[in-house]
């Protein structure tokens, strides 16, 4: 099982001994090889045993129409009208990016409840969790959300229980186009330099790579055609990065006797950092506007299972 | 540790405590095995198929329960695409990915039913009971509307009063068996699929 | 499909069109993104919408649905005008310099020989060919024969100028010409162009010809029999493939031999007819072989009851009194509107969903005595008169059909076969019991068969014969096994077959290994000529699971097996050129080695043919050649041309603008009651077209509660122009009726659907996805088919689903 290996778990500073050495794993999404058919959506609920809710549609071809606990990937789809006006239908599969630095991670107060492993999968362990939706809030990319059924956290796991038998994730098996690849993540990012050749050489100049350096770098990375606007995929953050509240927490958290700490002060806290600001980047100014729009709206509709302990 | 929100709220200062003994280094060996997901498919059966949907006729591999022992009913758990199979090469669509709902679900037919002329129910009739009204109903029907010869006096043996249309996503043996039973009663208002 | 799935990888170019192969067909599409990232190939997409196929395409285009023929058309003008054309290989493979009979005319949008009364062609004499004395087709190798068939297609393409086509179809000529320039590209001998169509293209009143217009543009491009080439259709069902090479179709037996008609009494006159000599000197034409085939079937049918004197049991077969399609599913229910037909077996078939005028359908199943369904799900047809509010709008009382309905088992629950698109039979294993009672189609059918029979030989009745003789050789005899279907459907030898030197090829009993081994003595057995092979002494061929591709071409000869003879890719003789060299290094399949064919593929051919000797690979035809100009096969004419859809948004046929007869298709048939419900430009004014979705099969995935999750409620797409003059936004519940019904469902507002002008005015699309109905775990909607009028092609009879008019309005 080296490579479950974990290397960091959540409200804990200890890490396991005798580290042995992992290759770094990563799933690769080919954006310009996406045809959004939500194959790998269906195939992680399968293999999750997952079902959530049979929804409505909403004028779009998105269903889902956002994360749920019971949906942990979807297709984000946008009509883009190009500099020379020809039609671009840009799909995203949208679901946990597997950071280097979890933001997620770091937010969280249950011992535990979320571990980064050494192969770089990034799992919840729902055992352990509390619901308290931190890690919400610790996330760059708007991901974990709060079942309403048992009131904890979920997310995509890489599909841990695959990859630790040597298995590809279920949405990489299934993907017809071979739009998601998987493997360590030195060769998605050779198979990465590849495609963005193959994409400039049909006129996508700005084709590139999406592995952010605001978090670290992540397991799961996009090629894009358009890698100098990554917004242009359903808001895809153009430069994500952890809250610096979440690292001002745990810089005042580690020092500070945690005993002194009241739940109402963290709370409080958190409320501030949830609908403040989450991204460093002014440019994202307006799709941080976008985004709170969303987080308000989220939890004004009870479809939708995310969860704000401000409102208890 | 297993609580809720709630429990953490009034617990707080308890989690609190706890968590900051792990930062202090105090956290006492975590039980990592636990980490590991169970891996659902380590006792399963696997049987080659191929999807019912598309024309494509990708290679599935299903996963039961069950070790085909006597007393065993197999249950399948889970589907998903051969990796051998030179198109599919393991890959499925969302139909295909979703295939074990199709198996299992609510909607599959359990038993023989009938709904009798102007009826607004279904009754579960059994197998021989189907089988007896139908073939009566077939006998009575071809016995009446046969057509042997034409106006012309020549040779056409078609029954053309009752019609049948085949599934196109029965296997070719059942297809074959149906086209072998259903031209020898002379019916020819006879289409698949293929026709719409 | 000509080629196969794993085939597209070694295109130069793809043309999807008349399809959406990303949409119905990912895991087969996943060869057109592996020829664009390692072939280094380019995809057009050419389609009303842009669709997800188009979302991953190089070029992409917007048409007129139903205006194919004149994008088509246009194109052989092009490759004709710039001389864009595979020379060697039109000359050497095609018809290009046969001869014309000389009263063959095109006159005002009408071929010779109309009967403008019956509305069909009733003398097709003219359509056919100038014989010589020595019985033999007249050619002109020079094509300077003014009716030589390059020289008559040219004439009539000629029309078809950018202007024109580009009128017809709305698609902006910058694009058109752009996009024709690239597929004339392919005309290099050592590059192909793929097309992969699907029921975009065979759902028009005229779909048959927009398929012809297609092959004869892949014909002058020397595209057919290459790797990478081909002319592809995308088939919809997992088995249409098969069940139709079994001829479940209501003119058909297996192995695309024809039932015979009334005036066919004279069984060697019926075998003559279809045991085509060859036109020209030296050529095959492998259908000379029907009578062998034909008594091989009534062999395995009938056994020892059918001799040579009794002509094979050749009564017993029914015979036809209707032309063309014979009783297709819509006259049959035509007749059942009229009472005509009584009783109806649905069989894993949803007629009221799949059917077009659904309100039609269901009040014609009104008029049944009964109806039998089997089916492993509960459908709607199942329960049409069940009554479902605004979906399904019955008064159940008074309907007085008694319905039985049958669980049937599904692929998981049983053992057997089923022929892919690319012509695989892929054997499958069963993996679990059925639910409930649910039972196989094969014991059901077995079972109704054998109580029949009993009753038959007990009270006798109308003519009990061809039930008495059934061959019914089964251990089991109410459940017959796959493996006994299988092996008799390949054949068998029913006393030794000898060679034509006399030597034993097979001893009675033994199965037999290829069609070749047949004979019209009663000798052998065979109930599907074409999948003579497929379960042999050697075992079950369609098992095999060796997946090595030797070659790299994606040719993976021991992985099942295909039909016919484990050939992969059709007329494959063609992708060498005439002295048996592959045309270019990338496009090696079958060639020649100075004593025999052979190569990464099967030979589609004569294996020891050797190219002096100027036999030419279109075997099946008699001519030899592939056929620009169709002779008498087609119901509108030789040559495709181009008919407004019968419901068009223009009301005129611009190629024709003065002839009110030949605005659609003047060849279709139209049933009496059908004229009315057309509806009109003024009432209707938008074209309308249907589809499915990646995420449902179908009416069935309703079915599945994943399926459900990730497309639950019915929709329409509508172009954000339209939308916003109708004051309609996304997610708005809008009322789409069409003369025959409407439709509610909610509004997907997108840039994806453009308005079009055509002929001076705008034209605007609706695009109407089909899988939801009045049962399914999806949220619950209307039959989409309520829409689509009540008409086909003119040859296959397939409705005219992708084309007709609507109105919308905001619900």
């Amino acid at each position: 099982m080296a490579l479950q290996q974990i290397i960091a778990q959540s409200a804990t500073t200890t890490t396991p001994s005798s580290i042995r050495q992992v290759d770094e794993v990563a799933k690769l999404i080919d954006v310009s090889k996406c045809i959004g058919c939500k194959a790998c959506q269906v195939a992680c609920s399968e293999w999750n045993e997952l079902r959530d809710e049979v929804g409505h549609n909403h004028g779009t071809y998105d269903n889902p129409a956002d994360l749920t606990s019971d949906t942990w990937t979807l297709m984000r789809f946008t009509e883009h009208e190009n500099q020379v006006g020809d039609l671009e239908w840009l799909i995203r599969k949208d679901g946990c990016m597997h950071c280097a630095e979890p933001g997620c991670l770091k937010a969280c107060p249950s011992p535990g409840a979320i571990v980064q492993h050494a192969n770089g999968i990034v799992d919840f362990n729902q055992d352990h969790c509390i619901g308290c939706g931190y890690c919400i809030t610790g996330c760059p990319f708007n991901i974990p959300r709060i079942s309403q059924k048992d009131h904890k956290a979920y997310k995509c796991t890489l599909c841990s229980d695959r990859v630790s038998v040597g298995l590809e994730p279920a949405c990489v098996k299934t993907c017809p186009t071979g739009a998601i690849t998987f493997g360590t993540k030195e060769d998605m990012k050779h198979h990465a330099e590849e495609r963005i050749v193959d994409l400039k050489s049909r006129g996508y100049e700005n084709a590139g790579l999406y592995d952010p350096a605001g978090v670290g770098g992540t397991h799961v990375m996009y090629v894009l055609h358009h890698a100098d606007q990554p917004a242009l995929y359903n808001n895809l953050p153009n430069d994500p990065a952890i809250s610096p509240m979440v690292s001002l927490w745990k810089g005042i958290t580690k020092p500070l006797s945690l005993l002194a700490m009241g739940a109402a002060v963290v709370a409080g806290f958190f409320h501030y950092v949830r609908i403040g600001p989450n991204r460093a980047d002014e440019e994202d100014e307006a799709h941080h506007d976008a985004a709170a729009e969303q987080v308000e709206k989220k939890s004004q509709d009870t479809s939708v299972k995310t969860f704000d302990p401000t409102k208890r | 540790m297993d609580m809720n929100r709630r429990q953490f709220f009034k617990v707080a200062g308890i989690g609190l405590a706890g968590s900051s003994l792990a930062a202090l280094g105090m956290a006492p060996t975590p039980a990592f095995a636990e980490q590991v997901r169970h891996f659902k498919l380590a006792r399963t059966i696997e049987t080659r198929n191929t999807c019912p949907y598309c024309s494509v006729g990708c290679g599935l591999v299903m996963y039961s329960h069950g070790d085909k022992a006597k007393n065993v009913a197999q249950n399948i758990i889970h589907i998903e695409g051969d990796a051998d199979h030179p198109v599919n090469r393991g890959t499925l669509c969302p139909k295909g990915a979703g295939l074990l709902d199709f198996i299992h679900s609510p909607n599959r037919l359990k038993y023989p039913e009938v709904r009798e002329a102007g009826s607004n129910e279904w009754k579960r009739i059994s197998w021989e009971e189907a089988m007896e009204r139908i073939v009566k109903l077939v006998k009575e029907e071809r016995d009446a509307n046969f057509i042997s010869k034409n106006d012309q006096g020549q040779t056409v043996n078609r029954w053309t009063s009752v019609g049948f249309l085949a599934a196109s996503a029965a296997s070719n043996e059942a297809g074959y068996l149906t086209q072998k039973v259903v031209r020898n009663l002379g019916l020819v208002g006879f289409d698949n699929q293929a026709r719409v | 499909m000509t080629n196969t799935w794993t085939d597209i990888r070694n295109a130069n170019l793809i043309l999807v069109m008349g399809g959406n192969a990303a949409e119905a067909h990912p895991c087969g599409f996943k060869w057109v993104t592996e020829a664009k990232a390692h072939n280094k190939a380019r995809l057009i997409v050419v389609d009303p919408r842009y669709t997800r196929t188009a979302s991953v395409s190089d070029y992409y285009a917007p048409i007129r649905t139903g205006s194919d023929i004149a994008f088509l058309g246009g194109l052989i003008n092009y490759l004709i005008t710039n001389d864009k054309i595979q020379h060697e290989y039109v000359r050497n493979y095609t018809d290009v310099s046969f001869i014309v009979n000389e009263g063959f005319t095109f006159e005002d949008g009408l071929f010779s020989g109309y009967n403008a009364e019956k509305r069909t062609y009733s003398d097709k004499s003219t359509w056919s060919y100038e014989k010589g004395a020595d019985g033999f087709a007249k050619v002109d190798p020079t094509l300077e024969h003014p009716r030589c068939v390059f020289q008559l297609m040219k004439k009539h393409y000629s029309r078809y100028t950018p202007d024109v086509a580009s009128n017809i179809c709305g698609m902006p000529q910058d694009r058109m010409l752009k996009i024709w320039a690239e597929i004339a590209e392919t005309s290099q001998p050592g590059k192909t162009m793929t097309i992969l169509y699907a029921l975009g293209w065979t759902q028009h009143s005229v779909g048959a010809q927009i398929i012809r217009t297609a092959a004869m543009v892949q014909l002058l491009l020397g595209n057919v029999g290459l790797p990478g080439g081909g002319v592809n259709a995308l088939r919809g069902h997992s088995n249409i493939q098969g069940l139709t090479d079994l001829g479940l179709l209501s003119n058909l037996l297996p192995g695309y031999m024809t039932l015979g008609n009334d005036g066919e009494q004279d069984f060697n006159a019926y075998i003559t007819k279809r045991a085509l000599k060859p036109l020209r000197p030296g050529q095959m034409s492998y259908w000379q072989n029907y009578g062998k085939f034909h008594v091989s079937l009534m062999k395995a049918w009938y056994g020892d009851a059918a001799t040579a004197e009794n002509n094979w049991c050749y009564d017993y077969l029914p015979k036809l009194d209707v032309p063309g399609a014979g009783y297709d599913v819509m006259k049959m229910f035509d007749m059942m509107s009229r009472g005509e037909v009584r009783g109806y077996f649905c069989q894993g078939f949803n007629p009221i969903a799949s059917l077009p005028d659904k309100n039609r359908v269901v009040a014609a199943l009104a008029k049944l005595k009964w109806l039998v369904i089997m089916d492993p799900l509960a459908t709607e047809t199942s329960e049409f008169w069940r009554n479902a509010g605004e979906y399904n709008n019955v008064d159940t009382a008074s309907i007085k059909t008694a319905v039985f309905r049958l669980p049937t088992t599904c692929f998981a629950e049983e053992d057997g076969s089923l022929v892919n698109s690319s012509r695989w039979l892929q054997w499958h294993w069963k993996g679990a019991e059925a639910p409930g009672e649910a039972r196989t189609d094969v014991t059901i059918m077995s079972e109704i068969f054998l109580k029949l029979r009993e009753m038959y030989r007990s009270e006798g009745g109308a003519y009990p014969d061809p039930i008495l003789n059934l061959n019914w050789p089964y251990k089991i005899p109410h459940e017959p096994s796959p493996e006994e279907l299988a092996k008799e459907f390949n054949g068998y030898a029913v006393k030794d077959v000898t060679d034509a030197t006399g030597a034993v090829v097979a001893k009675a009993g033994q199965q037999l290994s290829g069609f070749a081994q047949l004979k019209d003595d009663g000798t052998t057995a065979s109930g599907c000529w074409i999948f003579c092979g497929s379960w042999t002494e050697q075992g079950n061929q369609m098992a095999r699971r060796d997946n090595s591709d030797p070659y790299g071409v994606g040719q993976s000869l021991g992985w099942a097996w295909a039909w016919p003879m484990n050939r992969r890719i059709l007329y494959n003789r063609a992708s060498a050129d005439p002295s048996g060299k592959p045309w270019g290094p990338d496009k090696k399949l079958v060639w020649w080695n100075g004593k025999n064919w052979g190569g990464a593929d099967v030979p589609d051919f004569k294996p020891d043919s050797a190219p002096e000797a100027g036999m030419n690979p279109f075997i099946m035809n008699p001519e030899g050649v592939a056929r620009f100009f169709a002779v008498d096969k087609m119901a509108e004419g030789p040559f495709p041309e181009h008919y407004e859809p019968f419901e068009t948004p223009i009301g005129v046929n611009p190629m024709h603008p003065k002839n009110n007869k030949v605005i659609s298709n003047p060849a279709a048939r139209v049933l009496p009651s059908v004229w009315e419900s057309f509806g009109k430009a003024d009432k209707f004014p938008y074209a309308a077209t249907t589809y499915r979705l990646t995420e449902h099969f179908h009416f069935w995935t309703k079915h599945c509660r994943l399926n459900a999750i990730a497309q639950p409620e019915q929709f329409v797409e509508i172009g954000e122009v339209l939308a916003k003059e109708k004051g309609i936004a996304a997610g708005d519940k809008v009322r789409v009726s069409s003369k025959r019904g409407y439709i509610v469902a909610v509004a997907v507002v997108t840039k994806r659907i453009k308005p079009l002008e055509v002929n001076g005015q705008t034209v605007h699309q609706i695009g109407i996805p089909l899988h939801w109905g009045f049962s399914g775990l999806t949220r619950h909607g209307y039959l989409t088919n309520t829409l689509v009028p009540f008409v086909g092609d003119g040859n296959s009879q397939t409705p005219e689903s992708k084309s007709f008019l609507v109105n919308v309005e905001k619900a």
